[in-house]
C-alpha cells in the first residue's frame, strides 16, 4: 500500500512538473477558437486551457502529453456520430469538461474518453453524459480515474455501454466516481493490482460492477444501489471486497454480489440490505466473509454445493427471510460463529455463544429452492408446523449445515 | 335495530370471556413488542396470533352467542320486526364488540410499536380474521339446531382454512410442480380468508423475497393498489356472502 501511494505522489509530481509548460487559451474570442487547433499548436507539457462554450468538432484525438483543462465547465459534444476524446497519449491529465453524446457501434466502442494504450493518464472531474461507454480504458497502466460523474439515459439495452470500461489494464484507480444508468457501471475484464474506491453505482441496467479475470483487484467503500442485477465478479481471484454496501437490488436474478468461479479472496465489513439475494456463490473456494452485515434481504446467502472451503464467521444475520440456503446435502463449508436473529437456543454458561447448533437451513428454504411457487404460503402456520418439526429432528435438511458456536449478541459493525 | 345493536354490544361487553380475549391479546402484544428489539420480529409473532388466535376465537364466541340467544331471537321475532333486521343487529354488535376487543387488546400496542405500513396491514388482517370467522359461525349456527353439532361446524371449518388448506396447497404445488402454476396459486388461495389476510402482510414483511421471479408474479397481482384492493373486496365478499346464507336461512326458518 504505501509503495503504490509513493508510486501515485510521483505521479502527480511528474505531472505538476509536466503542466508548467505553456498555457494555450481556446474558446470563443480567444487565442484559438477550436480546441483541434489548439492541440495542434500545443508541445508536450503545455497546458491547453478550454473556456466555457459548446464544441462540436468530431472526434478529438489527444496524442501528446499535455493538461487539457476545461474553465467554467465547457461542453464537448459527439453530435451522437463520433466518439468525443481519444486519448492516444501517455502522462495526459483531462479535467473539467462535460463530454457528451458519443456515437455507438459494436464494433469499435466509441466512448466518451477513450484511453488507448497510454500510461499515467488522469481522468477527473468531468461530467460525461449520454455516452455509449463513459470512459473506456484499455491496455493502460496507472491510470487514476477521480471524481467523475457519469450517466446514460438512453432506454435501449443494445445502446447503453458501460460507464467506466476497463480493459486489460494494470494498476488503475477508480476514485469518487458517480455512474448511473449505463449497462454496467464499473465493467473490469483482464485488468489488474487496481483499487475501485468510494464510488457510487446505481440504477444500472445490468451490474453495478462487474468483474472478470481480473486478478489482485480491490474495491473498497463503494455503495451500489439498485442496479439490474447487482454486482458480479466472476473468474477471477485474490479480490478484496471491504466496506461496500450493496441495496435493493431486487429480481429472481439479481444479486447483491454475485461470485461465480472466485478463489482466495476477502469480503469484510459489507453491508447486504434489501436484496433479493444477498450473496449468491458458485464454484467458490477460500473465500472468507466476515463482519459483514446481512439486513432484509429475501434470502441472505446462497450458498451453491459447488462452493468449498469457504469460511463464513462474524457475520449479522438480521431480518431477512431466509439466512442460507444451498441446494445439496455436501457441505464443505464453515458457518461458525455468526449472529442469527432466528436462533432461539440458550447459552447457559455465559460464554456469549449459544450452546446448541444454530441450523441456518429451513424446512421451508428447501422446500422454496425445488418449488419456487410454494414461496405464496409462507408464514402459514402449517409452514411453521413444519419448519419446527424440522427443527427438533432434521430430516431433509443437512444436518451438517450448522453454526456451531451462534453469537447470542449482534456484532457491532 | 339500533336499540337490539346496542342491547347485544352491552351483553357482549360484559361478558367475561371476551374481557379475558381482550386481556390475553394485550399481554400477548405488549410482551412481544416488548421483549423483541426489533418490531418486525413482534409483528410476526403477532401475525401468527392474528392467523390463529383471532379467528378461532371470533368463531366459536361467535357460534355459542348466537345459540345462546336463541330464547332471546325469538322473543324478537315475536315483535313486529324484520328478521333481517334482528340478524344484521345481532351480527353488527358481535362483530363491533369483537372488533373493539382486538382493536383494544392489539390494535394499540401495534400502532405505538410498529406504526408503519406493514402495522397497519396486520391491523387491517386482524379486522377481516374477526369478520369473516363472525360470518362463517353464522352460517354454521343456521346448518343447524343442534348447538354441539353447529360448534362442531364452526370449529372444522376452523381447522380446515387454518390448516388443512394450505397442506392441500402444498401437496398441490409438489403434485404440478412440473407446470407453471403460479397463476392458479393465485386463483387457489383467494379460497381461503385467512391465506387472503397473510398474503396482505406477507407482501410487506417480506418484500425482498417476493421480488424474485415466481414472487414478482405474486407481488405484481397482490402487491398493486388495484391489487390490494382486490384483495380487501374479496374479503368483504368472505364476509358477506356467509352472512347472507345464514341470513337467508334464516328468514324461511321455523323457530
Amino acid at each position: 500500500m504505501k509503495y503504490k501511494i509513493f508510486v501515485w505522489l510521483f505521479l502527480l509530481l511528474g505531472f505538476s512538473a509536466i503542466a508548467s509548460g505553456r498555457q494555450l487559451l481556446t474558446g470563443p474570442f480567444k487565442q484559438y477558437p477550436s480546441i483541434k487547433q489548439a492541440l495542434n499548436q500545443s508541445l508536450a507539457g503545455d497546458t491547453v486551457l478550454v473556456f466555457a462554450g459548446t464544441y462540436k468538432e468530431g472526434n478529438i484525438i489527444i496524442d501528446k502529453p499535455i493538461y487539457f483543462k476545461g474553465t467554467g465547465n465547457p461542453v464537448i459534444d459527439g453530435e451522437l456520430k463520433y466518439e468525443v476524446l481519444s486519448v492516444k497519449s501517455p502522462n495526459v491529465i483531462v479535467e473539467g469538461f462535460t463530454i457528451r453524446n458519443s456515437g455507438h457501434g459494436s464494433l469499435d466502442d466509441p466512448g466518451g474518453i477513450k484511453v488507448y494504450a497510454s500510461n499515467n493518464v488522469i481522468i477527473q472531474n468531468n461530467k460525461i453524459e449520454n455516452n455509449f461507454f463513459g470512459i473506456y480504458i484499455q491496455y493502460s497502466k496507472h491510470c487514476l480515474i477521480r471524481n467523475n460523474y457519469i450517466i446514460s439515459n438512453a432506454t435501449d439495452e443494445q445502446l447503453i455501454g458501460n460507464g467506466i470500461h476497463c480493459w486489460k489494464s494494470d494498476s488503475l484507480q477508480i476514485t469518487s466516481n458517480e455512474i448511473q444508468g449505463h449497462r454496467d457501471g464499473i465493467y473490469f475484464e483482464f485488468v489488474t493490482n487496481s483499487d475501485i474506491f468510494m464510488n457510487h453505482s446505481k440504477n444500472n441496467i445490468r451490474y453495478g460492477l462487474h468483474f472478470m479475470f481480473s486478478n489482485n483487484d480491490s474495491y473498497v467503500l463503494n455503495t451500489f444501489t439498485g442496479n439490474g442485477a447487482g454486482v458480479a465478479v466472476m473468474f477471477t481471484k485474490n479480490v478484496k471486497m471491504f466496506h461496500n454496501v450493496f441495496e435493493q437490488n431486487w429480481g429472481d436474478a439479481a444479486y447483491g454480489l454475485l461470485l461465480k468461479e472466485i478463489s482466495d479472496s476477502q469480503i469484510a465489513g459489507n453491508k447486504f440490505i434489501s436484496n433479493t439475494s444477498g450473496i449468491y456463490m458458485e464454484g467458490t473456494n477460500r473465500i472468507i466473509v466476515t463482519k459483514n452485515s446481512f439486513h432484509q434481504n429475501g434470502w441472505g446467502m446462497r450458498i451453491q454445493a459447488s462452493c468449498m472451503d469457504n469460511i463464513v464467521t462474524k457475520n449479522n444475520f438480521t431480518a431477512n427471510t431466509f439466512d442460507i440456503t444451498t441446494n445439496g446435502s455436501l457441505v464443505l463449508n464453515n458457518f461458525d460463529g455468526n449472529y442469527w436473529d432466528k436462533y432461539e437456543g440458550y447459552d447457559l454458561n455465559k460464554d456469549k455463544k449459544g450452546d446448541v447448533p444454530y441450523h441456518p437451513i429451513s424446512l421451508f428454504s428447501v422446500i422454496v429452492e425445488m418449488n419456487p411457487p410454494a414461496m405464496l404460503l409462507y408464514r402459514s402456520i402449517i409452514v411453521s408446523l413444519l419448519d419446527k418439526s424440522e427443527k427438533l429432528i432434521p430430516s431433509l435438511t443437512p444436518d451438517l449445515f450448522r453454526d456451531n458456536t451462534p453469537l447470542m449478541r449482534a456484532i457491532e459493525l | 335495530m339500533y336499540r337490539i345493536m346496542k342491547y347485544v354490544m352491552l351483553d357482549i361487553l360484559k361478558n367475561k370471556i371476551l374481557l379475558f380475549y381482550t386481556l390475553l391479546l394485550a399481554i400477548l402484544s405488549w410482551s412481544v413488542f416488548s421483549l423483541e428489539d426489533n418490531a418486525t420480529k413482534g409483528l410476526l409473532t403477532l401475525l401468527n396470533m392474528v392467523l390463529l388466535t383471532v379467528p378461532l376465537i371470533a368463531v366459536i364466541f361467535s357460534a355459542i352467542y348466537v345459540y345462546n340467544c336463541g330464547e332471546f331471537i325469538e322473543l324478537l321475532v315475536s315483535q313486529p320486526i324484520k328478521r333481517t333486521k334482528i340478524y344484521i343487529s345481532i351480527f353488527t354488535g358481535l362483530s363491533i364488540s369483537l372488533l373493539l376487543a382486538f382493536m383494544v387488546g392489539a390494535g394499540i400496542p401495534i400502532l405505538i410499536f410498529a406504526f408503519n405500513v406493514s402495522g397497519l396491514h396486520l391491523i387491517i388482517a386482524g379486522i377481516f380474521s374477526t369478520m369473516v370467522f363472525t360470518a362463517l359461525a353464522f352460517l354454521s349456527a343456521s346448518l343447524t339446531r343442534d348447538k354441539a353439532k353447529g360448534l362442531g361446524i364452526a370449529i372444522l371449518i376452523w381447522l380446515f382454512f387454518a390448516l388443512l388448506f394450505d397442506g392441500i396447497i402444498l401437496f398441490l404445488v409438489f403434485q404440478f410442480a412440473e407446470y407453471p402454476i403460479e397463476k392458479m396459486m393465485i386463483g387457489i388461495s383467494v379460497l381461503s380468508p385467512i391465506d387472503l389476510s397473510r398474503i396482505l402482510v406477507l407482501l410487506e414483511l417480506d418484500v425482498s423475497a417476493m421480488m424474485g421471479y415466481t414472487g414478482a408474479i405474486f407481488k405484481e397481482f397482490f402487491g398493486t393498489f388495484t391489487g390490494r384492493l382486490f384483495t380487501i373486496l374479496l374479503l368483504i365478499l368472505w364476509t358477506i356472502i356467509p352472512f347472507l346464507i345464514a341470513m337467508f336461512r334464516f328468514r324461511k326458518k321455523d323457530l
